[in-house]
């Protein structure tokens, strides 16, 4: 393996942000711009969207299911049983819920978008496709990049709405709580500063998502196993700006809001 | 061949030098990882030529392709394309120009989620410009040229390499475009293949009078193109008899590290003295 001297990475390295940049900046530059292609956002809209409910959902039901769980072993100590609902609803609106979703859908769709756009670039489709006067980044950037943002939003409320569900499985059937009592303390203990941060995270992810995958789609090089390595590194990197971008977004948030 | 065409472009047609030139090369270089892939290459492609670019694998071929469609940018040089310089222009200006170009790709490069019909009808699709009888109708008829009118439902994997190469042919010629590349449209092909796609080029030429380049390892595809014209009232490719006057506009230029050290027509190309132009020529 040949060594790479340490200015040399950090030009690299420079290059790549200032070209994911550049790609982050067309997507949403090219949606002032004509043509737009609105079959091909529905389109993936239901590939991103609906086809990671079923994963989005069996993440949020366990999740919440197993807050319930580890919180009530802990609420039990100081006999505030009853606060179990208020726990996970907070914990899943504010914070669990849009980050498992986004991290479920980074694994499922940064993959999807890399390796597909990663083969068109490694036999040449993304040069037929500029040759044949289109912009790649308009008929595959954008609508992927919108159709993630409007689609991670409503997973994240369907997985929200699951995981509080998932908590009340396990406070009704193993806890033996109230139902009407859980879901009080899950609807009142929610305040609208609440659902506003957890709403305004998956925008900020479906973002990361799409332009992760489709940079390291059409930065592909090196035949199948580029298309590999460019695959792997978008669900590498996006979970990790997912997990950084939040930590800032919700010190960012927290001071908005107090 | 089945399709009926009006008479090829015989010895009237106007002379090269006297009609515009398409593109041109002024003193082009440009370098992949520091490597020298172009130094000072300048040429031009007048109107209705079609051009054989010849080389070893590495001479820089498809790089000069690539640069006409201003898919890479020149470190040093001006190209210009239709009248515009493509080397100084934003890629946001450049898809306008890519439409009056039409590209076959080494590996045919066909959209392989489309059917047939959705990847030649794709830049028409794009232009939005017609209704979809008509794009149906053109499609049908870029796929009739080549002589594949029914695998329009077909998806690409179906299809054997040369039929891909077709497609792709089609796809280029379906708009119309004012110049045609060819990135080596007989690579891995076998000689019969070969023939045939060779033959569908000419009919292009001498029918649709396209300008192009033609990138090739093969001595034998340029020589053919030259020595041939498409004979419409037989709907076949035809040897030009020694003593004929027709002129088939096809020219030969020969890259070596980069360099041009050929530009010309065939007849100088075989009298060329040059040793490594008469090694590569034998």
């Amino acid at each position: 393996m040949e060594l790479i001297s340490p200015a040399e990475l950090a030009k690299e390295k420079l290059h790549a942000m200032q070209e994911y940049s550049l790609l982050a900046g067309r997507s949403v530059g090219n949606l002032f711009r004509q043509p737009r292609y609105l079959a091909d956002t529905l389109q993936q809209a239901d590939v991103i969207g609906v086809g990671s409910v079923s994963i989005v959902v069996l993440t949020g039901f366990f999740t919440g299911a197993v807050l319930a769980l580890q919180t009530s072993q802990t609420l039990q100590q100081f006999g505030s049983l009853s606060l179990t609902g208020q726990v996970v609803s907070l914990s899943m609106v504010r914070e669990l819920g849009p980050v498992l979703t986004g991290l479920m859908v980074a694994g499922r769709n940064a993959s999807g978008m890399a390796s597909e756009l990663g083969s068109m670039r490694v036999t040449e489709q993304i040069d037929a496709m500029r040759a044949l006067g289109t912009d790649p980044t308009k008929k595959l950037v954008t609508p992927r990049v919108v159709a993630s943002v409007v689609m991670l939003f409503f997973l994240t409320v369907i997985s929200d709405l699951v995981g509080v569900g998932g908590g009340f499985m396990v406070a009704s059937l193993v806890l033996n709580l109230d139902a009407n009592q859980y879901w009080t303390m899950a609807y009142q203990s929610l305040e609208f500063k609440d659902v506003v941060m957890g709403l305004t995270k998956p925008v900020f992810f479906g973002f990361i998502i799409a332009t992760v995958g489709c940079y390291y789609g059409l930065s592909a090089r090196g035949g199948t196993q580029g298309v590999g390595r460019a695959t792997t590194q978008a669900v590498v990197a996006s979970s990790v700006l997912i997990l950084a971008t939040n930590f800032f977004l919700t010190k960012l948030l927290i001071a908005w809001f107090t | 061949m089945s399709t009926t065409l009006s008479p090829p472009r015989g010895a009237g047609a106007p002379a090269a030098e006297q009609r515009g030139a398409t593109i041109v090369f002024e003193d082009v270089a440009i370098e992949f990882e520091e490597k020298p892939v172009l130094d000072g290459v300048s040429f031009e492609l007048p109107q209705g030529e079609t051009k054989v670019l010849l080389g070893v694998a590495g001479a820089g071929k498809t790089t000069i392709l690539k640069l006409v469609l201003g898919l890479i940018k020149p470190d040093r040089g001006r190209i210009t394309v239709l009248g515009q310089d493509v080397s100084a222009m934003p890629e946001e200006d450049l898809f306008g120009l890519r439409g009056r170009i039409g590209m076959v790709f080494q590996e045919s490069a066909l959209f392989d989620s489309l059917t047939v019909e959705e990847n030649v009808a794709f830049r028409l699709m794009e232009e939005g410009k017609l209704s979809e009888e008509e794009i149906h109708r053109r499609v049908a008829e870029a796929l009739r040229f080549v002589e594949l009118e029914h695998t329009l439902a077909m998806m690409p994997s179906e299809l054997s390499g040369g039929m891909r190469r077709r497609v792709a042919i089609a796809r280029a010629m379906v708009s119309e475009p004012e110049i045609l590349l060819y990135d080596s449209p007989t690579g891995g092909l076998d000689p019969i293949t070969s023939t045939t796609i060779i033959e569908l080029i000419v009919k292009q030429r001498d029918f649709y009078k396209t300008s192009a380049l033609l990138v090739s390892h093969r001595l034998q595809d340029g020589f053919m193109m030259a020595s041939h014209y498409f004979d419409t009232a037989a709907n076949e490719m035809r040897p030009l008899a020694q003593a004929s006057r027709t002129d088939v506009h096809t020219t030969f230029l020969v890259l070596r590290e980069g360099k041009v050290i050929f530009d010309g027509a065939s007849r100088e190309l075989a009298a060329s003295r040059d040793e490594y132009i008469r090694e590569y020529i034998a």
